[in-house]
């Protein structure tokens, strides 16, 4: 590992139990020149990049690559204990450019500004429904196991065509997936070859009988090839499940705290920004030696450019820890930055933004059944977020 | 103002089509289209906040 002058040294995990979020050392990292070296579990050296103009500057870099089978790229999510799913062929969010952009092209027509405008009477129809459920069960809930998870779970299986009378293996799966503390690594590990399984014949039905759906569009644009598909839509499922899920809980717990925003056109874009739920997703390897903040990276040395920090950079976002929807907001990299900005992050901003106001509005008397100091955080994965979320009205 | 777009670099986020819907829009391949190439004064801002959001660097503007 290069080192120019003094290096701060830290250890993995860069979360504790009890911390807030994102955590108080992030700003002591984004206040040093140069980067700060950090040690993976594995006893790996990385780069960790806190500042905004930097993680932008790697996320676009081509000396850069987001390739997970390089030598060198820091592979948190196996150290961690989250199954490793890019063995798959179709996982493109580890394919640098030009194999990349084949399916990011393939892809970009079903999530435009227009087509998720389309979307939005299905959308609130799912989200009516999970919150009739809500009312129908009593007069109280766990939001993120009877609200937040359900919503994207039911949005992507009508995404993907999968029918009524499959919705309920596909949510109890996919919630198995993705439910860490609720499930042993086992469960998660038979739940996903059995999506897989499904993912598999949905594949073959749709290959002879077409639908008005996105993956006999895929099929029909012969594009991809039937054997990427399957990670292809895995990928979608799975990036698009628990971070839309994390964001609609921590959203809520803002509002409550904050109910004189609530019904703001703002509020999705700073709710973003103030969780940067997806922290630690955007892992990067050098491929070429590259000067960032002064420091040289080499050539096969991991990067871990950290969202939330670069999110609460005092120097784009003046007191980044307030939330403050009256404040410009957009140029947070809560979805990343390059060509691997999130592909759904159209369909997650309305998911957040109808989430919101349906709930507010129909359960006006919310209010949260344990104190802020008592709600369960998620410190230990990739994704920030809650694991439950108790409310009563 | 002039603006010129890279349909080659696009990767269809839409960041351009929320910032400043009267000057770019997706088509059907969700690829950036460039309604007004040479817009008023009025859409600066939006255009100049669409340049910068761009994640892949596909929006070029000349004042």
């Amino acid at each position: 590992m290069s080192e120019t002058g003094e290096q701060l040294v830290v250890d993995f995990p860069l979360r504790k139990e009890g911390e807030p979020f994102p955590p108080p050392r992030y700003c002591e990292y984004r206040r040093r020149d140069g980067l700060v070296l950090s040690y993976l579990p594995d006893g790996r050296p990385v780069w960790l990049v806190t500042r905004h103009a930097a993680v932008r500057e790697i996320l676009t870099s081509r000396k850069i690559s987001s390739n997970p089978d390089r030598e060198g790229f820091p592979n948190i999510g196996e150290t961690m204990g989250v199954p490793r799913q890019d063995q798959i062929p179709g996982w493109f969010v580890g394919l640098d450019p030009p194999e990349h952009d084949r399916f990011r092209k393939a892809l970009i027509p079903e999530f435009t500004v227009r087509r998720i405008r389309e979307m939005r009477p299905a959308i609130q129809g799912v989200i009516d429904k999970v919150i009739d459920d809500l009312l129908a069960a009593g007069d109280e809930a766990d939001l993120i196991n009877d609200f937040a998870l359900p919503i994207p779970s039911l949005v992507i299986s009508a995404l993907l065509g999968v029918p009524a009378a499959d919705r309920e293996f596909f949510e109890s799966r996919t919630r198995t997936l993705v439910n860490i503390r609720q499930s042993t690594d086992a469960q998660r590990d038979l739940a996903s070859r059995e999506l897989l399984r499904y993912i598999n014949r949905l594949i073959e039905i749709k290959s002879k009988w077409p639908g008005d759906d996105l993956p006999s569009r895929l099929l029909a644009g012969g594009v991809l090839q039937a054997r990427e598909l399957p990670g292809v839509l895995l990928l979608l499922l799975i990036a698009g499940h628990e971070t839309t899920a994390n964001n609609i809980g921590l959203g809520i717990v803002t509002l409550m705290e904050n109910p004189q925003w609530i019904g703001d056109d703002r509020i999705v874009e700073e709710l973003l920004r103030l969780h940067s739920v997806a922290d630690l997703v955007s892992l990067r390897v050098a491929v070429e030696d590259v000067e960032i903040c002064g420091q040289l990276i080499k050539a096969g040395e991991g990067i871990v450019p950290l969202v939330a920090a670069a999110n609460h950079d005092e120097e784009v976002f003046a007191c980044p820890h307030l939330f403050d929807p009256g404040r410009s907001a957009r140029q947070h990299v809560a979805f990343g930055y390059g060509v691997h900005q999130c592909l759904g992050q159209n369909l997650v901003r309305v998911e957040m933004e109808l989430a919101y106001r349906t709930l507010f509005e129909r359960i006006p008397g919310l209010s949260p059944a344990v104190g802020a100091e008592g709600l369960p955080y998620k410190y230990d994965g990739v994704l920030h977020g809650l694991h439950a979320l108790p409310v009563r009205w | 103002m002039r603006i010129t777009v890279s349909t080659e670099a696009c990767v269809g986020a839409g960041q351009c089509v929320l910032s400043a819907p009267d000057v770019f829009d997706q088509d059907d391949d969700g690829v950036v289209e460039v309604l007004a190439a040479e817009p008023d004064a009025g859409q600066s801002g939006a255009v100049h906040l669409a340049q910068e959001l761009c994640p892949s660097g596909a929006i070029a503007v000349q004042d």
